[in-house]
């Protein structure tokens, strides 16, 4: 078999074992939902399923930039403290109105985008350390910012809307992150930049021979996940009523696993808007569902059972989507 | 440790320059200090050194383990959440009515299990990323978020408070006035240094890192190796946890180990251990150590506000490893 061939076969694999991971965590989402609403009583009361969206959009946001990131074989460590960042600025903006208070966000999101996006494309730095490092002045200048107390937002001005308000019935923050979901689909799978990322991610040398602007393309990932972030932490500032520059740790990690449990490759080149959504989604559902283990009275799991739980889950979804590697290379 | 060969240049100054880049930590540290005993009030004493010393010995024992699981080319992010483990399980020992009634048994113990049960997590790492062919970030990002869960789980999230000077000898200690933490510190950097450069498993650690592929095809077992430098690395946490915990005379599984992991590995990056593997220096990580250390002192005890030092921390781990990252493309 000539190398061009063995290469065709290698990625058609990873592709249609992306897609199996893709089907897996859909179906293991219903599952979830189907359980919990056949089991609980009020799980898919309205009050449920609103609370469930108006908390995980912040991670949904956050996991959406990540996604792309990964994609395109980098990653990002610093969307968490740049979220808390972004949350105390936009506290700092929010007397002068919710447009202020957004744009705020958005910029000190943009500001820690654009320095991990230099550090990786212009100084050559891995980006797990470029973005250690990022993570670490966002979570300095969050710190400096709200002379290290959380800064309360203003109630005199509709910026709480934000994180608090409502629109045709789903809270705002939801929609947010649906129509950034929206935008997402639609970049990775209707313009050339979607392609572009996942060609710089599959094979970064060979998109380079091909003339693909590599350099420009991994920039942008790290700009627009420093923006999500940004969003995430304007959304955190509202929702709390605070700028919270302590918030955010771990928040990275979490992003990372609910896009690896969506099926998208570490590896980058291969990855769905879709599935990172619904891995979101599975991940925060997980607590909801221990929540509401607890309220039957059957068990008495404390809260820090679901670190555990999250843990073994990923654990389950890494090792199944192993095993179908195996199955594909055998069967190939 | 594998040193570059020197290449000759043009002239001496290029030569120099390179040097610098090449040690740009340990040049920078000597700078560092330099500028403290110049400025900074009270520098040169026994007391700053021990401060110092005391503070760095928890991410230094963390990052010897961590330098060697990123000499194969991998990475531990469970090192944090496995020191969890450890400090919540050595006070239930030396605190339960077993370890009360048999206080030499129980303080032995006490020191044995955690470390052990570190070490087997730390097994089950290495083994998981083996056994299923997961990428290490991923692999270990089982054991990051389920670790501190496990910890929070053992004690209920509660503070465990406790007096006990003989298992907090390991963080309160002192041997011939030297801080007990310090010493440990010093014995794995060293024992660290001579089994990488001097053992068949240092060699086969550097094998794997550099061509997993060769190292396979010429008989190195190179699954036994990475399960190995992954449970070294829990030991290495393990080791760790007690030490936190002994210092604070209390163990808190939300917040032991909080974040080392990323302490650990800027450590290893700043010391000039290349991410990709097959190279790998421990003293390196003790110097990257000291001078991220040595960086937030000098601005604390200069009135800069902490906070301000994450910043300066973010922009000397960039620096550093961007230039080595130039003198070696160069």
């Amino acid at each position: 078999m000539s190398a061009a061939t063995a290469n065709t076969a290698t990625s058609s694999r990873r592709i249609s074992l992306a897609w199996a991971a893709r089907q897996r965590v859909m179906i293991t989402l219903v599952l979830l939902i189907l359980f919990g609403a056949l089991r609980y009583d009020h799980f898919l009361g309205a009050y449920n399923v609103l609370s469930v969206l108006r908390y995980n959009s912040m991670f949904a946001l956050t996991s959406l930039g990540m996604c792309f990131v990964i994609m395109g074989a980098g990653i990002d460590l610093s969307v968490g403290t740049t979220a808390a960042f972004a949350s105390v600025v936009s506290a700092l903006l929010s007397p002068y109105g919710l447009f202020p208070g957004l744009l705020g966000g958005l910029a000190a999101g943009l500001l820690v985008g654009v320095i991990n996006g230099f550090m990786v494309t212009r100084m050559n730095i891995q980006p797990f350390i470029a973005t250690l490092s990022g993570m670490l002045a966002a979570s300095g200048s969050g710190l400096l910012l709200a002379q290290n107390q959380s800064v309360s937002v203003s109630y005199y001005t509709n910026f709480t809307w934000l994180g608090q308000g409502d629109l045709l019935g789903f809270p705002a923050p939801a929609w947010i992150a649906a129509l950034a979901y929206v935008y997402g689909s639609v970049l990775l799978n209707y313009t050339s930049f979607g392609r572009y990322v996942l060609s710089v991610g599959g094979n970064e040398e060979a998109a380079r021979l091909m003339g693909l602007p590599v350099d420009r393309v991994k920039f942008l990932t790290y700009v627009q996940s420093g923006v999500f972030a940004g969003l995430a932490g304007v959304i955190l500032a509202s929702q709390f009523g605070a700028g919270q520059p302590a918030e955010g740790v771990g928040w990275e990690l979490f992003s990372i696993a609910a896009v690896v449990v969506g099926g998208t490759l570490l590896t980058g080149g291969v990855g769905s808007v879709a599935t990172t959504l619904a891995g979101v989604l599975l991940l925060g559902l997980i607590f909801n569902v221990l929540n509401f283990e607890n309220g039957l009275g059957w068990i008495s799991l404390s809260a820090y059972w679901q670190s555990v739980v999250r843990g073994v889950f990923l654990m389950v979804v890494v090792m199944a989507s192993s095993g179908s590697a195996r199955r594909a290379i055998r069967s190939a | 440790m594998v040193d570059a060969p020197t290449i000759d240049r043009e002239g001496v100054s290029p030569d120099v320059a390179a040097f610098f880049r090449r040690y740009a930590a340990l040049t920078a540290l000597i700078v560092l200090l330099a500028f403290n005993f110049a400025v900074t009030p009270h520098f040169a004493s026994w007391q700053t050194l021990n401060v110092n010393l005391t503070q760095v010995a928890t991410i230094v024992i963390v990052s010897v383990g961590m330098t060697l699981v990123i000499a194969t080319g991998g990475i531990d992010l469970s090192v944090g959440s496995l020191m969890a483990i450890s400090g919540a399980i050595a006070p239930m020992i030396f605190l339960s009515s077993f370890g009360r009634s048999y206080p030499a048994l129980g303080d032995a113990l006490a020191f044995i299990v955690p470390v052990g049960v570190a070490g087997l997590f730390g097994l089950f790492n290495g083994w998981f990323i083996t056994r299923f062919q997961v990428q290490p970030i991923v692999g270990t990002l089982v054991m990051f978020i389920a670790g501190r869960g496990i910890g929070q789980v053992l004690t209920n999230g509660n503070l465990q408070a406790f007096k006990n000077p003989t298992f907090q000898f390991i963080g309160l200690g002192r041997i011939f006035g030297v801080p007990c933490q310090v010493v440990i510190m010093l014995a794995l950097v060293a024992a660290a240094a001579w089994t990488l450069r001097s053992t068949l498993f240092g060699r086969q650690v550097l094998s794997v890192g550099g061509n997993e592929r060769a190292a396979r095809l010429s008989g190195v077992p190179v699954a036994a190796v990475k399960r190995w430098v992954y449970a070294i690395s829990g030991l290495c946490a393990g080791i760790a946890g007690l030490v936190v915990v002994s210092i604070n005379s209390s163990s808190d599984a939300n917040l032991v180990g909080l974040g080392m992991e990323l302490d650990a590995i800027a450590a290893v990056a700043v010391g000039g251990t290349p991410f990709t593997g097959g190279q790998a220096t421990v003293v390196g990580t003790l110097i990257g150590a000291l001078l991220i250390q040595l960086v937030r002192y000098t601005l604390l005890a200069n009135g800069v506000p902490d906070a301000a030092a994450l910043v300066v921390k973010g922009a000397i781990i960039a620096g550093a490893v961007w230039s080595q990252q130039r003198s070696r493309s160069a």
